[in-house]
């Protein structure tokens, strides 16, 4: 009887259910949380940023410097995602489909930027290519910089970004099977009309979702660019870094207009999260209706 | 011969799914292939179409190497277990889709996609989606799907496994007078024995990665060459040993019979008097509707026996005496194997007990 209630009610029944005083304990501590943790800083940051009238804040994010952070940032995300896209699409590809040796291996390593401090992930970049590094005086002679540039700056935002794409498309990838692969393979389609016809429209959500969160830690990281960077104004700042040196610099209304931009980049993004998912999941439903 | 097969091996892992396999096929035949699961049948079936690389033996399609012909090459049609059929394409779609690889023009690709919607009776479904279809109709569309390339082999995996009871037997008539109106060789795979023996011109029975038997229904179901097959093919009982039983004595050493209830005849005090003293005498344990007859199981003195009783006779009941006579057994060891008829039977002249 429970049970049917539950299902065709849509209310859970009498033994599943906590006191009232319990449910309404448990929402407000998790609103209070939710307040106070996220929604405060948010407004904060905003009002900080508008504190000395909006004039100040336009010349804030519209001075060279912040200006060259926002395109040296959209710069490395732009490099970094399509880049991650590939790379995450081929490693997806190649582990759902394929069998081959030391493919737990590449699993694991896949998740290793997920594990790593992004400043470890920096220091490793420094470790190579700076001056000192083993390729350091390889890279002098040939007069080609890395660190202190921006190839240091998408070198580590890669590594950062680098599970993204794959561990979106993995689960989706075994969950498919390659039956129609198989399917269109014996009906005389070459790999590369596979997988446009086939795989690809098969997991377009799945890929479009892995950008998207791709590419907003691309925009937001701070640990590992920071190492590698330089903090040079105008040429090797990021957004985040812009934000950390105005903030140093006591300029707090300027830096905050900065950070409200990588806010307002956050919840645009978050924004068409939503929207994938919502779409990915009414394709779902309709899929698995039946 | 269109399909040779030759010395198949292919092991995954430890497992060996198929050891030296060899059969032919004829041009234009339907052919089961049929076993317990784990059989090693979808591992044949899948490295004909070059989805699978065997490790050893050749496969030849009207004698030539295809071996090392990439899947696209060979000109198979394959229904998967499962259909396989494009998720997010319409059923037009779906079926054009071999003909789209091939370039065909658009008129022609119409025409034909067309008249395949027609001949699996698929029409008015052009603009569906996979998910809203029955299983009925996936497995028209996968067939039509596979079909529409003109394949010159058609291969399905089980192809009525994911349909209930009723669709099945439906699904099976249409399927093979679909196929022989095409007239398209074909092998399917099926674990279902009265599938096999209903749908398929020719049999080849498989068991762990080894062909058993090849040959026609009756052929198989008349003279088993192995016990595996004499015990997959039909119903039956298992006798470990049966030289007590009246009329028949071992030939071979160490002899097991196969007993099918078709085999037994059983009736009451005086239904058998003519074979009086070939026949057994036994109790009925237990008595099971079977929709067309009754299914009785009876206990000799040292056996269980089934057996067939018709509506038309007297009904049983559990408790009850009754005669048994076994007109034949299929007696096998681990070498030899052969049909053994009861040799009372026929006796000139009867003894009365």
């Amino acid at each position: 009887m429970a049970i049917v209630q539950a299902s065709t009610g849509g209310q859970r029944s009498a033994h599943l259910t906590d006191t009232a005083w319990v449910r309404w304990v448990l929402i407000s501590v998790a609103l209070l949380f939710l307040t106070l943790i996220l929604v405060l800083p948010l407004i904060t940051v905003f009002s900080e940023a508008l504190k000395k009238g909006f004039e100040v804040y336009v010349a804030a994010i519209s001075e060279p410097d912040a200006l060259s952070a926002i395109k040296l940032t959209l710069l490395a995300a732009g490099i970094t995602v399509p880049l991650n896209l590939l790379f995450g699409l081929a490693a997806a590809w190649s582990i759902t489909k394929f069998n081959f040796k030391g493919k737990n291996v590449l699993i694991t390593l896949i998740d290793l930027p997920f594990a790593i401090s992004p400043i470890i992930a920096g220091l490793i970049f420094v470790l190579l290519f700076g001056a000192h590094g083993i390729f350091g005086p390889w890279l002098a002679e040939h007069d080609i910089k890395i660190i202190f540039a921006l190839p240091g700056i998408v070198l580590a935002t890669i590594f950062v970004t680098f599970p993204f794409v794959a561990r979106e498309l993995i689960p989706i990838m075994q969950a498919q099977g390659i039956q129609e692969e198989e399917a269109a393979a014996s009906m005389g389609a070459s790999g590369w009309t596979i997988f446009w016809r086939v795989t690809l429209p098969n997991i377009k959500w799945g890929l479009l979702y892995g950008i998207i969160l791709c590419n907003a830690r691309a925009m937001g990281e701070f640990g590992a660019v920071s190492v590698v960077s330089g903090h040079i104004r105008g040429q090797t700042n990021t957004m985040p870094l812009h934000v950390e040196i105005l903030y140093n610099e006591y300029q707090f209304a300027a830096s905050f207009a900065v950070a409200s931009l990588l806010v307002i980049l956050a919840l645009v993004t978050l924004v068409v999260k939503s929207i994938v998912e919502w779409k990915h999941n009414l394709d779902q439903t309709k899929q698995t209706e039946v | 011969m269109h399909i040779e097969a030759k010395n198949l091996s292919k092991k995954f892992g430890d497992f060996e799914a198929s050891k030296d396999i060899s059969f032919g096929i004829e041009q234009g035949k339907l052919i089961g292939l049929l076993g317990p699961s784990g059989s090693g049948k979808t591992t044949v079936l899948r490295m004909l179409a070059g989805l699978e690389q065997p490790d050893s033996g050749e496969i030849y399609f009207h004698g030539q190497l295809v071996n090392n012909k990439t899947p696209q090459e060979r000109g198979i049609g394959f229904v998967f277990q499962n259909y396989a059929l494009f998720r997010h394409m319409t059923v037009f779609d779906n079926i054009a889709f071999g003909l789209t690889v091939q370039k065909k023009k658009k008129a022609e690709i119409q025409e034909r996609v067309s008249s395949l919607i027609e001949l699996t009776g698929l029409k008015g479904l052009d603009h569906r989606l996979p998910h809203q279809l029955s299983g009925g109709q996936r497995q028209r569309v996968a067939f039509a799907r596979a079909l529409a390339p003109e394949p010159q082999l058609l291969l399905l995996d089980e192809p009525f496994a994911a349909n209930d009871a009723k669709v099945r037997k439906e699904l099976r008539t249409w399927l093979k007078e679909m196929i022989r109106r095409v007239g398209i060789t074909s092998i399917f795979v099926t674990h279902d024995q009265e599938e096999a023996v209903e749908v398929a011109d020719e049999i080849i029975i498989m068991d762990h990665g080894r062909v058993e038997q090849q040959g026609s229904p009756m052929d198989i179901y008349k003279s088993p060459k192995t016990s595996f097959v004499a015990g997959f093919i039909g119903e039956s009982s298992v006798l470990e040993h049966f030289s007590g039983l009246k009329g028949f004595a071992d030939t071979i050493p160490q002899a097991k019979a196969i007993i099918r209830p078709e085999w037994i005849e059983i009736g009451k005090d005086k239904e058998l008097i003519s074979h009086n003293s070939a026949t057994e005498v036994g109790i009925v344990r237990d008595i099971v509707f079977r929709g067309a007859n009754w299914l009785v199981e009876v206990e000799l003195e040292n056996y269980r026996l089934s057996a067939y009783r018709s509506f038309e006779k007297e009904t049983l009941q559990p408790g009850e005496e009754v005669h048994i006579l076994i007109h034949r057994a299929y007696q096998y060891n681990d070498n030899d194997a052969s049909v053994i008829e009861n040799s009372l039977k026929d006796d000139p002249m009867p003894v009365h007990i």
